[in-house]
């Protein structure tokens, strides 16, 4: 007996093997990111007062991001649409462009990374903080051997909580300028990396396992798009199913976003 | 199709090469065979032969553990002098120090759970079974399935890896407590975690495809309510498996980060080890890793348990040669407890200070939840009522199911209130509570599926004798080991002891509730003899296992005359399982049916029109 039901569906659940499957997957990705999105919760919840980061994100930046990635949802549909019709060069042009805006998202994704990853925050010995984006470090800086300056473009503080919310008023206001601060002077020094505070941990944890995702999906699409569309000619209804299913798994990436956007960048 | 189908004879022929229905394929070579094989029931015995090495490689730890809490400070006999070879400092002089016994524990726990016994009563039974008893001719996903099997693998390569690096194995326990499981200096636990996530991925790949299989390749006929009762529960068990690892998956991934990334989820602010304080931004919630981890922790329980019940059901409705009693109510309490075990997390955390309400509310579906798993025990017990009952190797393991797991179960509604919880958590009455219901119950059953099944797989049975040997040894030495635990929680005696409560013993304090009397720390050395004599009742098991592949009796398809479809192929199965579709006609355990000719109707068989060329299905 041969496996049944791998294209055709099975007439009393009105599915074949593969959609099941993929809805059963998507189904332990909700309890994933679930998990993780009420770990954000009670590491937010409980926060000491004042000490969760507001407007610590780029809302045009992320914003773009999800357009393109609601983009990418409607060239799936439509990826998947021409396969239905047996259209292969729409299919064609409509993936490619999933493909494009799904690697401009994770372009976009590392600038932000890497503006967080040079962004400093400086605890001096004489209590205030210096924080903003690394302009230069003098050839000499050593904070183990405390030789050396360092350069931030931003400004010095008085108490660590004033960093916190970045859209209040005197944060909007305040300016920015070049800070040099001598190796002597520094208490302790970190970027906005993950171990910065729970914000950033909760931050890279959730973007980077979504991009990860992203990053599957784009691989798992290409595939499709390039080598794996030999199936067209063979088994153009299979192919159609393969398109599918892996236009689900791109739509539910896409759906975490969606909560991920306004959960990061606008509260 | 219909080309097939002549190669597939309905008995085992003498060339069983020819009978893979797939006669223009060349004969695959070991490695396709044996290490990169699709087939599930290849991937079961691969799934149990790994299992069942890494139950005795966790029953090894727990002896060396045991010696070290009865003996505290002695070098081990034997082999002592090869632990200090192979593990270094930690085991200098033979001698087990606190921090290897950590390891220990935290290994013993993690095998046995993820790499023995799930692995073996989902993995490997289901993977063999199911299909068979649904009349399909594989799973639906067979490279998932495979891939399930490697993932499986390599966490298990990972785990075992994890003792050898400096600093040894992960020592915070199999529920890894944050933060002790972040400031404990070995790389041990970042180890652990890797393991779990490729154990975690094995698990969502299997438990998907056993849905997919159960929901979209019953045979024809193959209505929900006449799923064999195993179905069932393997079904509710790859349900829980697929929505309760995730979050487990989350937290593992937040705790790697606190270990390699310098994150502090789970780290409070303030934290101080070793009277510094550590270099963290604080700020995270050591109780969010307990939540996350019991949310997987308990439904595991019933992943542990379900597979065992379904085995139970299956030999004991076979050997009692009557329909089992309460079959639909059988369903709905599987059903049940599958949604259930969901809802009560948090009574392994009473002792958090989570507060009187949240633990008010566990407490309830707690209670709550033993109605449903009262139904199924009492189910199986009534159906031994009235039946002529065969006792054979695994009736009489399923018939020491009953009791063990209903001492197990019992002992467990002390624990379920918060009030008597305070007093006996972290105590060895928790220890004798859950391996009650694991050691003696789950693994009594999973014995019992291997003596029952072992026909099937091989076309030969185990040796009886010795099958009645291992039973009745194991049975006395599990008791021993495990019934003196009660008395020394309720007295006190705390679990994570390396030294086995010798310093609290010392303690000796007039009227003090808190110092333990000498008569419970003889307890220690009856529990490591017994234990030893328990290691020495599996050795006819595994000869009898390994000899009976070839020299065992040989039978028909269908030793046991049983109705299930799984006895109605050839044995053993060849590729594709069936040689045409079945067709199910009526409910799984129609035994002793009034009017039949024999005392078992086959649930279904091939589709009964002779005058068809062969039942050619519509899908095809």
């Amino acid at each position: 007996m041969e496996i049944p039901y791998t294209i055709e569906s099975r007439p009393d659940t009105g599915l074949y093997n593969a959609k099941l499957g993929i809805w059963l997957f998507l189904a332990s990705e909700v309890m994933l990111f679930g998990g993780l999105f009420s770990a954000y919760v009670l590491l937010r919840v409980g926060a000491e007062p004042g000490m969760w980061p507001h407007g610590w994100l780029n809302v045009t930046l992320g914003t773009v991001n999800t357009l393109l990635l609601a983009l990418s949802a409607i060239t799936t549909l439509l990826a998947w649409a021409a396969c239905k019709v047996r259209d292969f060069t729409k299919f064609k042009i409509f993936h490619a462009c999933t493909i494009l805006l799904a690697l401009t998202f994770l372009g976009i994704k590392s600038y932000e990374y890497h503006d967080k990853l040079i962004h400093y925050e400086i605890k001096l010995n004489n209590g205030t903080f210096a924080d903003g984006h690394l302009v230069e470090k003098s050839k000499d800086f050593d904070l183990a051997k405390k030789t050396g300056t360092v350069t931030l473009h931003g400004r010095i503080v008085q108490a660590e909580k004033e960093l916190m919310d970045l859209r209040a008023p005197a944060a909007q206001t305040a300016k920015l300028d070049e800070v040099t601060v001598a190796a002597t002077d520094i208490k302790s020094m970190g970027n906005y990396g993950p171990r910065h505070n729970t914000f950033t941990a909760i931050y890279f944890t959730l973007t980077g396992l979504h991009a990860l995702h992203i990053l599957g999906g784009t691989l798992v699409i290409f595939y499709l798009w390039g080598p794996g569309s030999r199936m067209w000619k063979t088994d153009p209804e299979r192919f159609t199913n393969r398109i599918e299913v892996s236009g689900l798994f791109w739509h539910f990436v896409d759906l975490v976003w969606i909560f991920l956007f306004p959960v990061l960048y606008l509260t | 199709m219909s080309s097939n189908v002549q190669q597939f004879p309905p008995f085992r022929e003498p060339q069983p090469h020819h009978a893979h229905g797939h006669a223009e394929h060349q004969e695959p070579n070991f490695w396709q065979k044996f290490i990169f094989s699709t087939d599930h029931k290849v991937i079961g015995i691969q799934y149990g032969f790994t299992s069942l090495g890494f139950l005795l490689f966790g029953f090894f730890l727990m002896l060396l553990m045991r010696w070290q809490i009865a003996h505290p400070g002695v070098p081990v006999p034997l082999i002592g002098p090869l632990l200090g070879k192979l593990l270094g400092q930690p085991a200098a002089g033979g001698i087990i120090s606190p921090e290897l016994y950590n390891s220990f524990g935290a290994m013993h726990g993690t095998i046995m759970v993820f790499l023995g016994v799930v692995p073996l009563a989902f993995a490997a039974f289901g993977n063999y079974v199911v299909p068979l008893m649904i009349g399909a001719p594989d799973m639906c996903f067979p490279r998932v399935n495979m891939a399930s099997f490697h993932a499986y693998f390599l966490g298990g390569v990972v785990m075992v890896v994890s003792f050898f690096i400096p600093g040894g194995a992960a020592q915070a326990g199999w529920t890894s407590y944050s933060p002790l499981a972040t400031t404990i200096p070995t790389n041990g636990q970042a180890f652990w975690l890797f393991g779990m996530v490729l154990l975690i991925t094995s698990s969502l790949l299997g438990a998907v495809n056993f849905i997919a299989t159960i929901i979209q390749l019953r045979a024809p006929g193959m209505t929900w309510m006449r799923l064999p009762w195993f179905v069932w529960a393997q079904f509710v068990t790859a349900f829980i498996l697929l929505l309760a690892f995730p979050p487990l998956e989350a937290a593992g991934v937040l705790q790697l980060m606190d270990n390699l990334a310098g994150t502090s989820f789970f780290l409070p602010t303030g934290l101080a080890v070793g009277g510094q304080l550590v270099d963290r931004s604080g700020g995270g919630s050591p109780l969010l890793w307990q939540h996350l981890f019991w949310f997987l922790g308990h439904p595991e329980v019933y992943v542990l348990i379900l597979p065992a019940m379904g085995i139970v059901i299956e030999v004991i409705a076979n050997n009692t040669r009557k329909p089992i009693w309460g079959y639909k109510s059988l369903v709905y309490s599987v059903l049940g407890v599958g949604f259930l075990s969901f809802i009560v997390w948090a009574h392994h955390m009473y002792l958090t200070g989570m507060g009187q309400k949240i633990a008010t509310f566990f407490q309830a579906t707690t209670m709550i939840i033993s109605i449903p798993s009262v139904i199924i025990l009492t189910c199986m017990f009534l159906s031994l009522w009235g039946g002529s009952i065969r006792i054979n190797t695994p009736m009489l393991f399923a018939l020491g199911f009953l009791p063990m797991f209903g001492i197990g179960g019992l002992t467990g509604l002390p624990l379920g209130l918060a009030a008597c919880d305070l007093l006996l958590h972290d105590t060895y009455y928790i220890i004798a509570h859950f391996h009650y219901v694991v050691a003696p119950g789950t693994i009594f059953a999973l014995f019992a599926g291997v003596y029952f099944w072992f026909p099937k797989m091989t076309g030969r049975k185990m040796n009886e004798f010795w099958g009645r040997v291992h039973f009745w040894c194991s049975l006395t030495f599990m008791n021993i080991v495990f019934m003196p635990m009660f008395l020394q929680g309720i007295k006190g005696m705390l679990r994570r002891m390396s030294n086995g409560g010798e310093l609290y013993s010392l303690a000796k304090v007039p009227n003090a509730i808190d110092a333990l009397p000498g008569n419970i720390m003889q307890l220690n050395g009856v529990i490591l003899w017994a234990a030893v004599c328990l290691g020495i009742a599996q050795i006819p098991f595994i000869i009898n296992l390994f000899w009976s592949i070839n020299h065992g009796e040989k039978v028909g398809t269908n030793p046991w005359h049983a109705t299930t479809l799984d006895w109605q192929t050839p044995t053993p199965p060849p590729h594709g399982n069936f040689a045409e579709e079945q067709i199910v006609d009526r409910g799984p355990y129609e035994y002793s049916v009034p009017g039949a000719a024999e005392d078992f109707t086959p649930q279904g068989g091939p589709a009964k029109n002779p005058t068809a060329p062969t039942h050619t299905p519509a899908h095809h």
